[in-house]
């Protein structure tokens, strides 16, 4: 007892010898971050230090006047935050910057950047980033593994103008994406983007939520609808009327508006449209080469449109996903507001309202309206009208006004042996028609009775109707005993 | 000076002794040997868990106080930051006290702890951190069941846990999730060390298929997991291979294990 209790007095104490030894080795480190920095800031010192402006949606920085390339030092700090995804509907979101798409960034062609990515301490995840305006492994992925209170530092030449998307590629991927951790960096072409009047930042993006679409509270993601890829939304910024209202995008009559459009994904691929405008030019696919006078512009999951046009007229004009159940049913809506002076040659507005009298107008229907449903009858009067209208429409022809029949081809049905002597076989013979020999008051009959469509009710009816005429034994048939008999009596 | 840097050693020694024996294996819970397939690697081969002791909370900040106050090394002024970054106990008001908010949050895990001091506190309790393997494996029992590998709703609990934000204060260990063996808050509390945070095989971009990419995780597809379900475990690989062993994180906390005496005398 007391042997392993010295024993173990000096297993902690060997412990306690290599914790203090452990100890006494590092006070020289320098730190992996101050070792960074300083490798960031010793290259390129050429360059004028320019620290990125950056903005949130759909706001987007100043362009870019200087006539050279600078070294552009860009922060972006990850957060996750639950925000509104929809009126009542919260949502927890991965964010570049605290927004729904990430902060946009707005850099020059041949500018060198130092991209710090810090990750906030209250994050409960470690997070990347993937610049496709990067060229090098991962887009900055593989230098910017970042855990929750730390930053990281990488930097990358801007060797191709254009828009760029921007997103964690951190495992699960898809999930990362999904939450909204994308965005977008615009490297502009040395010699800038022609002058406009107002730029906006739209970016789509397609969110998987436990419950359905508006279900209220807060929404976890759901793994099953994003491997399906079946979103309950799709929307514009980051939340189900985040451009409408008091938040729309607006422009005065005469501007020329450039809209940076985006599309995160993860999934889906917009048709971005905006109703009532026609782009005059887009950058396709966020490139250098430009489309003139489209309607409707494709912007694929991961990738981006430049779509610019002049805003001639006043009015509301709404910005779709015109994959059009996604607008209307699934929150891809935006509005961009123009305000001033009509033009009505270009746009009358609504110059008359009057009543429509087509020429040979008759009772419209609609097409999937449904057939009106067939009358019963209530009781044995009602039967033998209604019975009446199925005689003349299915059996007159045959057995003639009065039930008399055709000598030698069509046996009669007034005062008749063989109706009046089974009435459910009778019905059989209506239900499934009749092929071969009868005797019918003492004539030999050998015709065919064809199988009338007829339901049970109009059955019930129209036998009905002729027991209780041309000298036959009377009574009501039901539509039950039609169909007992029919069952009972197959020909 | 040095007899009585000895002497000192040796009291301290002996403090730490009765520390481990108050902790003991009371609150340590019995998992079974047994054998999982853990959800990387395109193998569907099962590995092997010995029996081993894992305690039953993760470490609160009451616990790590005690162990700071009889550790001075390892309090907030006077760690090295070689053994932990500069938020290291950033949550406490000072070395020896957790401050205004210790009401709070004493029976809540420790967090903002590095790995060097979540090992140091194991060992100086006579036990040890988990292994990957291990830690998973006990992580995988459901209320129920030990192994609740097809089970959708537990998977759900996971997915809740990630996505939402850290609550401003951690509920006290026993108010958390009580699985199969008795051990609480597995799924749902805190991020946990093990021991060997850093043998997964997740690289800084998760999407590479290199030379060794039948191990790597493929993010975006998944494509070599065994198990698409357990989709979200993919996080706790992530998370773990964003770590360094002297980075301290917010929500990231540990509890230790112990192995049971049939191995100790394997070895």
């Amino acid at each position: 007892m007391k042997r392993s209790s010295i024993t173990r007095k000096l297993q902690l104490l060997a412990i306690a010898i290599y914790c203090a030894g452990i100890l006494g080795a590092c006070s020289t480190q320098t730190t992996e971050a101050e070792k960074a920095l300083t490798a960031g800031t010793s290259s390129s010192k050429e360059l004028p230090v320019i620290e990125a402006e950056l903005t949130a949606p759909p706001l987007v920085p100043a362009p870019i006047t200087r006539k050279h390339p600078a070294k552009v030092v860009v922060r972006l700090e990850v957060t996750e935050v639950v925000q509104k995804l929809a009126d009542g509907v919260d949502y927890t979101f991965w964010t570049f910057g605290g927004s729904v798409p990430g902060k946009f960034i707005r850099i020059r062609q041949n500018d060198e950047v130092e991209f710090h990515l810090m990750n906030h301490p209250d994050s409960k995840n470690p997070h990347n980033i993937d610049l496709h305006a990067v060229t090098g492994p991962g887009g900055g992925a593989a230098s910017t593994f970042t855990a929750p209170g730390h930053e990281t530092v990488f930097s990358f030449k801007a060797l191709n103008p254009g828009l760029y998307v921007y997103h964690c590629a951190t495992a699960p991927v898809g999930m990362h994406i999904a939450n909204g951790m994308y965005g977008l960096i615009l490297v502009e072409p040395e010699e800038g983007l022609p002058k406009v009047d107002k730029e906006y930042y739209v970016m789509q993006g397609d969110f998987y939520t436990k419950g359905g679409f508006g279900d209220a509270g807060l929404q976890p993601f759901d793994m099953g609808k994003a491997l399906d890829e079946n979103p309950t939304y799709v929307v514009f910024n980051g939340s189900v009327g985040a451009l409408n209202g008091d938040n729309a995008l607006t422009a005065k009559t005469g501007e020329t508006v450039r809209l940076f459009v985006g599309n995160g994904g993860p999934n889906l691929v917009s048709s971005f449209h905006v109703i009532g405008e026609i782009f005059d030019k887009v950058y396709s696919e966020g490139g250098s080469k430009t489309n003139l006078n489209v309607q409707t512009t494709l912007v694929p999951a991961g990738g981006s449109a430049i779509t610019e046009f002049k805003a001639d007229v006043p009015g509301t004009y709404i910005l779709v996903d015109h994959s059009i159940f996604r607008a209307f049913n699934k929150g891809a809506l935006g509005m961009l507001k123009v305000e001033g002076p009509e033009y009505k040659d270009i746009y009358s507005g609504q110059i008359m309202d009057k009543v429509y009298l087509p020429e040979g107008a008759t009772i419209q229907e609609m097409p999937l309206a449904k057939a009106p449903t067939a009358p019963v009858a209530a009781n044995k009067d009602q039967r033998l009208a209604l019975g009446k209208a199925v005689f003349v429409q299915n059996c007159q022809a045959c057995h003639q006004a009065e039930g008399q029949g055709i000598k030698g081809a069509f046996p009669p049905l007034a005062k008749s042996d063989y109706l009046n002597a089974d009435v459910d076989r009778s019905i059989g013979v209506i239900a499934h028609g009749l092929e071969g020999q009868i005797k019918v008051n003492g004539e030999l009959y050998n015709s065919t009775m064809p199988k009338l469509k007829l339901t049970d009710e109009e059955i019930a009816n129209v036998m009905t109707f002729i027991l209780n005429n041309w000298g036959n034994k009377g009574g009501e048939v039901t539509t039950q005993q039609v169909a007992k008999a029919k069952a009972s009596n197959k020909h | 000076m040095a007899r009585q840097l000895l002497i000192f050693l040796l009291l301290w020694s002996s403090s730490l002794l009765e520390t481990a024996q108050q902790s003991g294996t009371a609150a340590m819970a019995r998992i079974k040997s047994g054998t999982f397939v853990p959800l990387y690697g395109s193998e569907k081969e099962p590995v092997a868990v010995q029996g081993f002791q894992l305690d039953k909370y993760p470490v609160t900040n009451a616990e790590f106080l005690a162990f700071v106050k009889q550790n001075p090394q390892w309090q907030k002024s006077k760690v090295k930051r070689l053994f932990a970054d500069q938020n290291y106990l950033r949550h406490w008001a000072s070395d020896a006290s957790i401050g205004a908010e210790a009401a709070k949050i004493s029976n809540s895990p420790v967090i903002n702890v590095s790995w060097f001091a979540a090992k140091a506190y194991c060992e100086c309790q006579g036990k040890r951190l988990p292994t990957v393997n291990e830690w998973e494996y006990a992580a995988l029992a459901s209320e129920t069941k030990p192994d609740a590998t097809n089970d959708e709703r537990f998977y759900q609990r996971s997915l809740e846990w990630y996505s939402q934000p850290n609550p401003q204060y951690l509920p006290p260990v026993q108010k958390s999730f009580r699985n199969y063996y008795g051990v609480f808050g597995m799924i749902g509390l805190v991020w946990e060390w093990t021991a060997d945070f850093n043998s997964a095989m997740l690289v800084v971009d998760a999407r590479g298929t290199g030379k060794n990419g039948e191990q790597q995780f493929c993010g975006g597809g998944s494509s070599n997991a065994t198990d698409l379900k357990n989709y979200v475990a993919f996080m706790r690989y992530a998370f773990r291979s964003s770590l360094k062993a002297n980075y301290t994180v917010g929500n990231l906390g540990f509890r230790c294990a112990q192995s049971t005496k049939a191995q100790v005398a394997r070895r």
